[in-house]
């Protein structure tokens, strides 16, 4: 294990600048949107009264979850001990740092109110789940850069084991909690599940290993430093048990709500009769972001072909996308049962239209533009990653 | 479950005996008002209204809408569409699945005694007073809309663009959140909600809960009530019978 030697890329190439460039596009293009957003007022967005929180809530949480989970492989190594993954856990806690610091970025200029910022900072309600993941979140900031130092500095790297422990018990607690959010809502119906905050944490390991899978990939192969299959074969096996996970606790889930009478409404209406939303759980979130890449994982013709790994994860990223989409705003479009037994005829009720604006939209991906630019960065100025993970160097036993 | 219900459970049976007072006074009296000005704001009283839909027309919530609008300056906003526009108090009509029957009614914030919507707030905007009134501290919103979300009544908007001319005891923006305030402002000088005003007849009743001698008061103990998503435990401020 002492033979991994860890490197800066040399990030001098035209395709790094015109990365950069593109990605730093895409963030101005987001701030724009914001100036437009809050200059004008969120009318020029399709949110409202009754869908709340739209595709930047999305995209937020879908980072956020996401950057926990990218955690994971640094946890494995650390927590759990496990060699092979150590090489990769710097990238793992450089991963998560920049996926979150993607979601806060939208979650925050998505509110009515950015500029007071500082008001959430210092005026806490600890009744309040969402102020403890304010707290949760800059924690793991924190905990997770403290993680890295240990890491990185030789003298430092006893404590790792320890440091390791630590992020991964904040990193299961801020999925938790994030999940919570939606616990907290008694009224509405599709959130009314104790599995929410577990199955939070299944979608994290998922979608988090999935945007880890694609950055070690696409940095090994634009830097032209070997990566073997080893690694990625151990990984992808990871993945499909990741999303196998996720899968068993949406049908519980879903199996859950239909039983629970009180919850047929919404349920029905997401499986069955919810037109766009009852579309997009079956083709997008179950069978392109659950089936399809279950099978690319798994069946002989595909297992081990990288492009198709690389195809999986993407597919397990737009699903992931999909799935907070159903939730969030497919939870809200259903109306509230404001009389049960009785019928409104007026004034309240019917399912709520909501179409994304490109402002929002523009936001969201500003988000991951921001994440991927973090990551680009650093690995070019610190040595996040090794300099090979060819077989030979990352698995000890490696027999070739 | 058990607590709401036992109450509703405990004024019914104690309508049946007490039937007889329920139809005192008609007309809209404020004798719960008695010594007025700048009472202070304690939690020995508990604001609330009960609205009887059998009494209510459809022209008193018209009245109640409007005067909702006038008083606190809300509904003229020139872009929001659909459902971006604000409505902290709403007229809808509802009928029962079993008896056919339709009632209408108005609704707004509920002034819950244990508000969701207070206790998600990150930052203490969204509060309730000691008296029972929910509002938000429009200077600590952030917009987070969570109380929104939390809301079970859907009495909350959101402000979706740049407003001008706001009453100087309201003082809207854009990008928080806002709701009924029980007119807090009159209130607070002895008098009735501007809705609550509006109406010519007793089908709404504004008054201290907790008093036994008021109108509100009295009345509860004597007709069957109930507050809307009483399974929720919320232990509303508003309540309705007749529905
Ligand atoms: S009705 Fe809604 S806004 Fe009003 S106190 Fe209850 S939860 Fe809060
Ligand atoms: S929108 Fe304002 S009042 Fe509502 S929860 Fe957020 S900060 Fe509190």
């Amino acid at each position: 294990m002492s033979n991994i030697r860890f490197e800066q890329i040399e990030g001098k190439s035209l395709g790094f600048y015109t990365l950069v460039a593109g990605l730093g596009i895409l963030v101005l293009a987001a701030l724009g949107s914001v100036y437009y957003m809050e200059h004008h007022g969120h009318f020029v967005t399709g949110m409202s009264n009754r869908i709340v929180w739209g595709v930047p809530h999305v995209f937020a949480l879908f980072l956020i979850v996401a950057a926990s989970g990218a955690l994971n492989v640094a946890s494995i190594s650390s927590v759990f001990n496990k060699k092979l993954y150590k090489p990769l856990s710097r990238l793992s806690g450089l991963v998560a740092l920049s996926l979150l610091a993607g979601g806060l970025m939208v979650l925050v200029l998505d509110l009515g109110r950015p500029d007071r910022l500082i008001v959430a900072m210092t005026e806490y309600n600890f009744k309040s789940i969402f102020a403890w993941n304010i707290i949760l979140y800059n924690g793991f900031f924190v905990v997770v850069a403290v993680y890295l130092w240990m890491m990185f500095e030789r003298r430092m790297n006893k404590f790792s084991h320890t440091a390791g422990l630590v992020a991964f018990s904040w990193r299961l607690i801020l999925t938790t909690g994030t999940g919570s959010i939606f616990g907290f809502l008694v009224a509405r119906q599709a959130y009314d599940a104790v599995i929410m905050a577990p199955m939070f944490i299944i979608m994290s390991f998922a979608f988090g290993l999935a945007f880890f899978i694609l950055i070690l990939m696409a940095s090994y192969q634009w830097t032209n430093r070997p990566l073997g299959d080893v690694v990625v074969n151990r990984l992808s096996n990871l993945l499909g048990v990741f999303v196998a996970a996720v899968m068993y606790f949406v049908a519980v889930y879903h199996l859950g709500n239909l039983y629970l009478a009180e919850n047929t409404g919404v349920e029905n209406f997401i499986l069955f009769d919810g037109g766009i939303y009852t579309k997009l759980f079956w083709y997008g979130q179950i069978i392109l972001g659950g089936l399809i890449p279950m099978a690319l994982i798994y069946h002989p013709a595909t297992k081990g072909n990288r492009s198709m790994l690389g195809l999986a994860s993407v597919l397990i990223i737009i699903g992931g996308f999909i799935q907070l989409y159903v939730i969030i705003i497919g939870g809200q479009a259903y109306p509230m049962a404001l009389f049960p037994g009785k019928e409104i005829l007026e004034g309240y009720g019917g399912v709520a239209q909501y179409s994304a604006s490109l402002p929002e939209i523009s936001l969201g991906i500003g988000g991951i533009a921001l994440a991927i630019i973090a990551v680009t960065f650093l690995v070019k100025f610190l040595a996040f990653l090794p300099e090979s993970l060819a077989d030979d160097v990352a698995d000890p036993h490696y027999k070739g | 479950m058990s607590k709401t219900l036992n109450r509703r459970d405990f004024i019914k049976t104690t309508s049946a005996t007490t039937i007889g007072v329920a139809t005192i006074v008609s007309g809209i009296t404020l004798t719960t008002f008695a010594n007025a000005n700048k009472m202070p704001v304690t939690n020995e009283k508990r604001w609330g209204m009960l609205i009887d839909t059998n009494k209510l027309t459809e022209a008193d919530i018209d009245g109640m809408v409007s005067a909702c609008q006038q008083e606190q300056g809300w509904g003229s906003e020139l872009h929001s569409t659909g459902n971006q526009k604000p409505g902290w108090i709403k007229k809808l009509k509802v009928r029962d699945k079993a008896t056919g029957k339709i009632s209408n009614l108005a609704l707004m914030c509920q002034h819950c005694e244990q508000p969701p919507c207070v206790d998600v707030c990150p930052t203490n905007a969204s509060m309730k007073r000691k008296d029972g009134i929910v509002l938000v501290d429009r200077h600590l919103c952030i917009g987070c809309r969570y109380c929104m979300m939390a809301c079970p009544y859907d009495a909350r908007s959101f402000v979706h663009e740049t407003l001008s001319n706001q009453k100087e005891h309201m003082p809207r923006g854009k990008g928080t959140v806002e709701a009924c305030t029980m007119c807090v402002h009159k209130v607070d000088k002895g008098e009735a909600p501007a809705c609550v005003a509006s109406v010519n007849s007793d089908a709404v009743i504004f008054g201290d809960l907790y008093d036994a001698s008021s109108k509100i008061n009295q009345t509860l103990k004597t007709i069957q009530s109930a507050q809307i998503r009483a399974d929720l435990n919320l232990n509303t401020g508003v309540r309705y019978s007749g529905i």
